[in-house]
Parts: C-alpha cells; sequence; structure tokens
C-alpha cells in the first residue's frame, strides 16, 4: 500500500519534471492528520489545473511557529480554528479567507484485534502505554485529554501517556506495538490498518474543526488561491467524507 | 530562575543530565575495552569493527530512531528484554533512551580513547613486560594512566553529545516528562509553542554549555600536546 502510494508519488514527480514548464505551484503546509487525504487533494487538484500543490506535514503547532518565522507556505490547513484565527490575526493570513474544510473524529485504535471494545476498555488496566499527540502542538492531542477528562479518566491513566510529537507519530508508535492503544484521528484508519477500535462519541470533547487559511505570501500566486476554491468544492468534498471526516461547511 | 518562567523548566535538565552521565558511564565501561582491542588487534577485520563503531557518526539519527524503534518494541529484543521484568517494550523509557544513546555516543567515547592507546604505542608496555608487570597491572598501572587525555576527551564528548541529541529521543522517547522529555525535546516544545522566553533560556544555557565543552577540550589538548611534547 505505502509503496504503491510512493511509485505513485514519485510518478507525479516525474510527470511534473516534464510537463509544461509554465505550470504553477502552491506551497501548503498540512496538519499530519490530513496527511493522506491532502495527497489525494493535490492529486486531484493537479489533474484539473495542471498546477502542483506541495505538501509540508507537521503538528499544527509546528507549522505554525514555522509561518511565523517566515516559512514559504502560502496555505494553511490547519487542524484547528485557533492557529488560522491567529494567523490572521497577526497579520499573516489573509482576512476572510478562513473556512473550516474539515471536522476530525477522534479513535481510539489498538493494533490487537480484541484491546479495544469501548470507554471501558480504558477503564481496565490490561495495557501499560496510552499513546496521544502532544496536546499543546496537536488539536487531536487536546481532543483525546477532553475525552480522558469526560471519562474521569485523566488522573489515572496520565502516568501511562506516551506523546508523539504530531498525530502521525502517535499513530506510528501504536502500529508498531510500543504503545498498546492510542487515540489518533479517524482518518489514519481508512485502508487496512485492522486491530480494534472504538469512535470516541463527539459529546466527549469539542469538535475539532480543521481551518483552512489562506497566508499572505498566497495573495499573489493564482494557484494559492484557485486550491482555496478547490478544497471546497465537491471533489475535495468526496475526498475529505471519503476519509471519515464530516465536511466543514455543513455544520 | 527569571519571574514567570514555568517551573517545570528544571525537570528536563536533570533528566538530562542524569542521560547523558549515565550514558557516558556505560561508554566507558564498555568502551575501554573495545578500544583497546581495536587499538592492539592485528586481526584483517579490525577496521570492519571500528567501522561500525564509527557508523552512528555518519548515519541520520532517523535511521537510528527506526532501528530502536522497532528494535526496542514489543516484536523486537528490545521487548524480549522488557518481558524479563515485566514491561512490554523498552521505547518510552529511561532504560530505552540510554540504550539509544549509549549507540548514538558510541563513537565519541571510544575514539579518542583508542586514539590514545594508539599513540600510547607498544614501548610503555613492553617496558612494563620487561619489569614484571602483569598484563593486567600493565593495563592499569601504565596504559591507562598515560591515556588519560583521551578518557577525558572521550567522557566529554560522550557527555555533551548525548546532551545534544535530539532526532533518536524524539522518535523513541514518547515526551513523557520526568522519564524520557530531555532539554533538546523541551525546547522543541517550547518553540513549538510559542513559549520563547523558556526556550530562549535553555536555548541559550546550551549554548554556554557547548562553549564550555568545546573549551575544556582544547585546554586538554594543548596541555596533552605540551607534557608530550
Amino acid at each position: 500500500m505505502k509503496i504503491v502510494n510512493l511509485l505513485a508519488a514519485l510518478g507525479l514527480a516525474a510527470l511534473g519534471l516534464a510537463g509544461p514548464a509554465e505550470a504553477a505551484e502552491t506551497h501548503v503546509a498540512v496538519a499530519a492528520n490530513f496527511t493522506e487525504a491532502a495527497k489525494e487533494i493535490a492529486a486531484a487538484y493537479e489533474q484539473k489545473t495542471g498546477d502542483d500543490a506541495i505538501l509540508s506535514f507537521g503538528s499544527s503547532g509546528q507549522l505554525y511557529t514555522q509561518i511565523t518565522q517566515g516559512a514559504p507556505f502560502e496555505i494553511m490547513l490547519s487542524a484547528d480554528q485557533e492557529r488560522p484565527e491567529k494567523a490572521v490575526k497577526d497579520g499573516l493570513g489573509v482576512v476572510d479567507s478562513r473556512f473550516t474544510y474539515a471536522i476530525g473524529k477522534l479513535v481510539l485504535w489498538s493494533k490487537s484485534a480484541d484491546l479495544v471494545k469501548g470507554a471501558e476498555t480504558l477503564k481496565g488496566s490490561n495495557f501499560t502505554k496510552l499513546a496521544l499527540a502532544n496536546p499543546k502542538g496537536a488539536p487531536y492531542g487536546e481532543a483525546a485529554i477532553e475525552t480522558l477528562k469526560a471519562l474521569k479518566l485523566y488522573d489515572t491513566l496520565q502516568p501511562k501517556f506516551v506523546e508523539g510529537n504530531n498525530i502521525s507519530q502517535t499513530f506510528q508508535f501504536v502500529e508498531t506495538g510500543n504503545a498498546e492503544l492510542g487515540f489518533v484521528a479517524l482518518s489514519q484508519l481508512k485502508g487496512d490498518v485492522g486491530g480494534s477500535r472504538w469512535l470516541v462519541p463527539q459529546a466527549d470533547y469539542t469538535p475539532i474543526r480543521q481551518d483552512a487559511v489562506l497566508l499572505k505570501k498566497g495573495t499573489s500566486n493564482p494557484a494559492a488561491t484557485a486550491f482555496m476554491t478547490f478544497l471546497k468544492g465537491p471533489e475535495a468534498r468526496a475526498i475529505i467524507e471519503k476519509f471519515g471526516y464530516a465536511f466543514g461547511t455543513d455544520s | 530562575m527569571p519571574a514567570g518562567l514555568s517551573p517545570d523548566i528544571w525537570q528536563p535538565i536533570v533528566l538530562t543530565i542524569e542521560l547523558a552521565g549515565t550514558t557516558t558511564l556505560v561508554l566507558l565501561i564498555l568502551g575501554t575495552p573495545v578500544a583497546w582491542w581495536l587499538s592492539r588487534s592485528r586481526a584483517r577485520w579490525t577496521e570492519v569493527v571500528a567501522s561500525i563503531v564509527a557508523l552512528p557518526l555518519v548515519l541520520p539519527p532517523t535511521v537510528l530512531g527506526f532501528y530502536l524503534l522497532v528494535g526496542l518494541g514489543p516484536n523486537g529484543p528490545g521487548g524480549g528484554l522488557a518481558r524479563l521484568w515485566g514491561a512490554r517494550t523498552l521505547a518510552f523509557t529511561f532504560h530505552g533512551l540510554v540504550i539509544g544513546s549509549v549507540i548514538y555516543s558510541m563513537p565519541f567515547v571510544i575514539q579518542p580513547i583508542r586514539n590514545a592507546f594508539d599513540a600510547m604505542g607498544e614501548r610503555p608496555l613492553e617496558v612494563a613486560a620487561t619489569l614484571r608487570a602483569s598484563p593486567w597491572r600493565a593495563f592499569w598501572t601504565v596504559a591507562v594512566p598515560l591515556a588519560r587525555p583521551g578518557f577525558l576527551t572521550g567522557a566529554i564528548l560522550g557527555f555533551a553529545h548525548t546532551v545534544g541529541e535530539f532526532g533518536v529521543v524524539l522518535m523513541i522517547g514518547g515526551n513523557i516528562p520526568g522519564k524520557t522529555k530531555v532539554l533538546s525535546l523541551a525546547i522543541f516544545d517550547y518553540v513549538e509553542n510559542g513559549q520563547w522566553r523558556e526556550a530562549n533560556v535553555l536555548a541559550a544555557g546550551m549554548l554556554v554549555f557547548g562553549f564550555a565543552v568545546i573549551l575544556a577540550m582544547r585546554t586538554i589538548e594543548a596541555r596533552a600536546a605540551r607534557v608530550g611534547a
């Protein structure tokens, strides 16, 4: 699966090199949870417009810090609303360009087929490590903390926490079996990941509204504004929903 | 401590010193016989072993981090070891970080010690042998004192390099306060979250520390050169 993706990416890169010289490109900073969806959207965008979207992945906090320091990003697809809002307030983002492109879902996931049965799994003691994303920089980590507090398990489980720097690393901690279970994004469990999972009820945490914002660096680049428009369109919507997100503008 | 800094800023510093100290100690104990063997062996594959020892110098920390994450995990040898005391993985533990750091900082300790043994040559030990010193005694009373600058350099470099480690601990640490959240991770965290005052304090401290290390190294080298001349 991964290798196929890699080959596809290489193929696209080769096409890009061979393609017409006037193909424009835009640099997009993408929160790690949206990695796979963003890749598909970028591919669809390229197919439709002939322009390249060059994606950089990281935690929302990390990407935001890089943006404040003049990173060459033209669009930010954050995992929260706070940072795009702040970008606008700090004069880094374009006023009125901000919109919610996806609403994320939190999942408790384990690589073992019978470990996760629901909230009661967390109350049990048959695990030693619980992976979550660093709540300071990653909204999915924050949502995991909220969930544990809602279940009144935060204090008991805190000694078992292992923090991934972003949601991708958190996923990888669980995937390698180093942590028996962890809070990841539903979008990461597309494809054949196996194991057992519990979709955390929305009532347990504040909806993870993920906002996109056009950054000042992108205002003069038509490819950047075109990507923002594409992200609101039906093709992008289909991909976003396929990955288990709710589409932002509905709710 | 300047007012307004978060009080947990000290925890990573203490932890980092513990990690670097433990790693250096382990490396001095395990590395000395290796350095001695590398210096004295005439076997053909000596340089093969020397290359393996030097490998962490050229490998990206992510390569080590990846292998360690898998190797320390429940399906790797680290997990097997951890089962001895009922745990299932060595990742996310202080012990796991020590294992990672020992591998990562290995060349920085072994190489200077080997160089010191090499520089000493065969002569002092031959003299010791003619005076009927046993090889063991000659090693401790002749070789080790003569190689002292090498040990000092190795210890300082090993300690400093472990303090400066980032990629490996990021990949296998899990950022647990008091256990695996070392200085470099704390700085990374502070920068990511816009707590620049804290980042600044730690980063400036590292700068001073780094300078002190280099200065100490140069002083040792200069003194060794004077003594040797």
